[in-house]
């Protein structure tokens, strides 16, 4: 089953916001929360505020459902839903970077994602990486290079570092990068290109940098 | 304890752990995200509610109503509290907007209503529900370049008006009358503003984000009307301040609002739109600066005339103020002309005053040694001074400029600079190499914590000193393991609780040095304790690795806390002395090169140099953040960073991160810090100064000077972008 047409058919039941739902193993069903004081409401709105929808996913590898508003991203799935806090939110606006999660392992910017648009998904945030106790080698990295202050935006730099090294050795071209045909160089401005949409206000990109280039090394 | 005379020899000496550049001891919570900032904390109150709020449509007027019944009917929704409910609420002087409350509106995306719901989303729908009538002023003023031309002939008193300026400026050989201006500058930190909120009666617990924990509790007090006692505050972890997060915020004081009408918790963010307008900014700045000197070169006259934005009862941003002190000169005349301005609070940011005053003093230093034939480090060099210009009989206790220079022009490779500007090209670019020198001041202040061993022999220190990426959770904790002679892993140190002893917390670069000299009197008060149940002198007692060695004997400290955990507690204040015989400063100089694209004018930052004088270093890796992290945001202030202001309607009009451009990793270069070695006794028992803030003073003109190396052409408005300069690039051979 295309993900696309799964797409296309939530979709059109989004916008028809009915709450006889199209019967679909696949589909997700809708619901109402009870709306309070409704005669009140003069009512321009055409679609329901509140319509709920059942969605699954799985993250770090666990299977999760919930009963999502339609509205709710996926970073607020994540760190509301199923208080999975690691993934922050700097701006819920996809400028910023800081929600950086992988799905089906790609990187994304989690708030720039409804919720209801991930079913089957396989996500993984900052907390399916590494513990306190047992940390991945990137989180290591930048515990070593301090690359971080205040840590705000850490979890999002580290899911992209990683992913940034996973997109240059499977051969994904950046801006910077000189020959698409051959095969991609680690290079510090391959890095920092490819983690350009991470902000880190308190400055640590040179830190980070150097981070990112003591795990590609350890891994050549 | 108080600091009445500079420190001699004492523990904190050893800098067995204390100097070291170690990791922070809050790396494996933030690298995890396990570190829990203040919206996450679903654990600390039942049932949360959200609220989301409701920023003013208007820069200056009244509301005239307020319409809420659809957003009251809206899906989810528990409570609204609107400002009409209620008369302006009282703030303290810090702030200056008023935060919430009553009909009149000082700026645009002041706080005017929060809805809470169930859920961000029905909180969210139902804001944007709410129908509100205002009534405009039509007197406003948003243009201070306008407002600076009317009043330009207003009786300021002078900051400084030292000998006859205007005479020694007629009658100098050499003379720069430049005008330039920086525009207003946005925190941008990364996490928003966040507090949950919840009331026990007429007690109030806030888990916030906020950087000087006890400020904003005496700040709750005024505005609740309540003792400061009701107040709680927690902030362990802090996404990024800047200044922004100083002072209570409206985050804060809607939540508390939100939680009393409804009887719940309630938790409130800010969103990223609502930031720049609702909260604070640097204020924009228009510097007239003339400086005249001897064709030798020894500056004899500096004026330096700042004109800023504030709102009634603010500072703005006095760009003046880093000129009182850091070049000699006679005759000298500072003024600062805080126009009232009706946009949004213009108040503290990064090294407020020094960084956008050093923004234009410094390319007018660049400018004067271009005038006079020399090298602008040696321009510096003979404009050092020893002492505080504006007041000769006080010494700088350390000053190490001079030293700072000269290392960055040697590690720098200086000598081998594009000498002719305009005249260096490495295929398409133009390479150009710029200096600037940085001051800020060292203050200190009064800085509590408590020191516990406990039964498993383990250090616990708790202040309410605040951690805002600075790394005050791992230099308090190298304090107290040097102190107490045990290893960093078994500190353990809790932060941001008001129900901890007050710490001068986290702002103009004192909270580094004035947080650990506050820890250093806790573990003297400690130890002291440890001595009296021993019946031992405590100057004879050893603390090392674990144990507490006296007369030949040793025991452990698990052994000594094996009945119950040992605690004492104290604070250290500062004597006059500090303040008043002596200035107590730091310096740096920052070296930078750019490449400008030789027909679209781009402009690469290719390497930076920093090299500091801020006495002993505590931890060079987080120091060195600090430094490096500044720098950033210097070259963000050079090359990018402006809030776009409506002077029609009075707001910043790029008010997110998409529209505020800041730094990003492309953009930063290999970075180099060199930390002078040294010591100031005259500012702590640690001998420790703050870099935080230093560590931007300078760089944007730097940057700014080496663009103007690389291409000819100068230009005295910031952010420096390729529109103002590329009819200038020189001509294509």
């Amino acid at each position: 089953m295309s993900k696309l047409s799964d797409f296309e058919i939530t979709r059109r039941n989004l916008l028809i916001g009915s709450a006889t739902t199209t019967a679909s193993l696949a589909l997700p069903k809708f619901s109402f929360a009870q709306e309070k004081n409704t005669g009140q409401a003069s009512s321009v709105t055409t679609i329901p505020n509140s319509a709920m929808t059942e969605v699954g996913f799985t993250v770090n590898g666990e299977a999760r459902k919930l009963t999502a508003d339609n509205r709710l991203t996926l970073l607020d799935a994540l760190r509301e839903s199923l208080q999975l806090s690691g993934t922050k939110k700097g701006c819920d606006h996809g400028q910023c970077g800081a929600c950086t999660v992988m799905v089906n392992g790609r990187r994304i910017n989690s708030c720039l994602s409804l919720a209801v648009m991930h079913e089957g998904d396989e996500i993984t945030t900052i907390e399916g990486l590494g513990t306190p106790e047992g940390l991945d080698p990137m989180q290591v990295a930048f515990i070593e290079h301090d690359g971080y202050q205040c840590g705000y935006c850490t979890p999002g730099q580290i899911c992209s570092a990683k992913a940034t090294l996973e997109e240059i050795r499977a051969g994904i071209p950046s801006h910077v990068t000189e020959d698409i045909t051959g095969e991609i160089q680690i290079t510090s401005a391959e890095i920092r290109e490819r983690m350009s949409g991470n902000l880190c206000r308190c400055g640590a990109y040179a830190n980070i940098l150097d981070a990112i280039e003591h795990v590609a090394e350890d891994k050549a | 304890m108080r600091f009445d005379s500079p420190a001699e020899q004492n523990v904190s000496d050893r800098m067995k752990v204390l100097g070291q550049p170690l990791r922070r001891i809050d790396g494996p919570l933030k690298t995890t995200g396990m570190a829990p900032y203040a919206y996450e904390r679903h654990g600390v109150a039942k049932d949360q509610l959200v609220g989301y709020p409701l920023g003013s449509a208007i820069a200056k007027g009244r509301i005239v109503s307020m319409d809420i019944n659809e957003a009251q009917a809206s899906p989810g929704v528990v409570g609204i509290v609107t400002t009409l409910e209620m008369e302006r609420l009282p703030k303290v002087d810090w702030n200056v907007a008023y935060l919430f409350g009553g009909r009149e509106i000082q700026h645009y995306h002041q706080a005017i209503a929060v809805v809470v719901a169930n859920s961000f989303e029905e909180a969210r729908a139902a804001a944007a529900l709410i129908r509100v009538e205002y009534e405009e002023d039509q007197d406003a003023t948003y243009d201070l370049a306008a407002v600076r031309q009317e009043r330009l002939s207003d009786d300021v008193e002078p900051i400084d008006n030292i000998g006859d300026f205007e005479s020694a400026y007629a009658s100098a050989e050499v003379t720069l009358d430049a005008t330039y201006t920086t525009p207003g500058q946005c925190h941008a930190q990364m996490e928003p503003h966040a507090t949950i909120a919840q009331w026990d009666g007429d007690h109030l617990t806030l888990w916030t984000s906020n950087q000087m924990i006890e400020w904003s509790r005496q700040a709750l007090a005024t505005t609740f009307d309540l003792p400061a006692e009701n107040f709680r505050l927690d902030s362990p972890y802090i996404g990024g301040g800047f200044g922004v997060k100083l002072f209570l915020r409206a985050d804060a004081v809607m939540a508390a609002l939100a939680a009393r009408k409804v009887g719940r918790a309630v938790k409130l963010a800010l969103p990223r739109p609502m930031s720049a307008n609702n909260t604070t900014h640097r204020g924009l700045t228009i510097q007239r600066i003339r400086i005249g000197a001897s064709q030798e070169g020894k500056i004899t006259a500096i004026g330096h005339d700042n004109a800023t934005n504030t709102l009634p009862g603010g500072d703005g941003e006095n760009g003046a103020r880093a000129t009182r002190r850091f070049y000699a000169g006679e005759n000298r005349l500072l003024i600062n002309r805080a126009l009232e301005i009706h946009l949004p609070e213009s108040n503290a940011m990064r090294a407020p005053g020094e960084t956008a005053g050093l923004m234009a003093l410094e390319i007018a230093m660049d400018e004067m040694a271009e005038k006079l034939g020399m090298d602008p480090v040696e321009f510096r060099i003979i404009n050092d001074t020893q002492v505080d210009p504006s007041h000769p009989e006080r010494q700088f206790s350390e000053r190490h400029f001079i030293e700072c220079l000269q290392r960055g022009a040697e590690v720098f490779n200086w000598a081998s600079r594009n000498k002719a500007p305009g005249s260096r090209r490495e295929g398409a670019w133009l390479i150009g190499h710029g200096v600037a020198g940085a001051y800020r001041d060292a203050p200190a202040e009064t800085s509590g914590a408590r020191v516990s061993v406990r039964p498993d022999g383990s250090i616990r220190v708790e202040t309410d000193m605040t951690d805002i990426g600075t790394g005050s959770y791992t230099i308090i904790a190298q304090t107290a393991a040097e102190m107490m002679g045990v290893s960093l892993e078994v500190v353990n140190v809790d932060l941001g609780d008001s129900r901890h002893p007050v710490s001068a917390g986290s702002g103009g670069q004192w909270g580094a040095a004035s947080s650990t000299a506050g820890v250093y009197a806790a573990c003297l008060a400690l130890r002291k304790k440890i001595a009296e149940r021993l019946a031992v002198d405590p100057e004879a007692l050893e603390f090392s690795e674990g144990y507490v060695r006296y007369n030949d004997q040793q025991t452990a400290l698990s052994e000594l806390a094996s009945a119950g955990s040992i605690t004492a507690e104290d604070s250290i204040e500062f004597g006059d002395f500090r303040s008043e015989e002596y200035q107590l400063a730091t310096f740096g100089a920052h070296f930078v090169e750019v490449a400008v694209h030789a027909t679209t004018g781009e402009i690469r930052v290719r390497r930076m140099l920093a090299v500091c004088d801020a006495g002993r270093i505590l931890n060079p890796m987080t120091a060195r953040s600090q430094v490096i992290g500044a720098m950033t945001m210097g070259v963000g202030a050079a090359l990018m960073e402006s809030l776009a202001v409506d002077t029609r309607h009075g707001f910043f009009v790029n008010h997110d991160l998409a529209g505020y451009e800041v730094p990003v990793h492309a953009d930063i270069p290999a970075q180099q810090v060199i930390f002078l070695e040294g010591e100031d006794p005259y500012s702590t028992p640690l001998k420790a100064k703050g870099v935080g803030e230093l560590g931007i003073c300078g760089v944007s003109a730097a940057v700014a000077n080496a663009v103007y190396n690389a291409t000819g052409a100068r230009v005295r408005d910031y952010p420096i972008t390729l529109d103002k300069f590329l009819d200038r690039l020189p001509e294509i051979a």
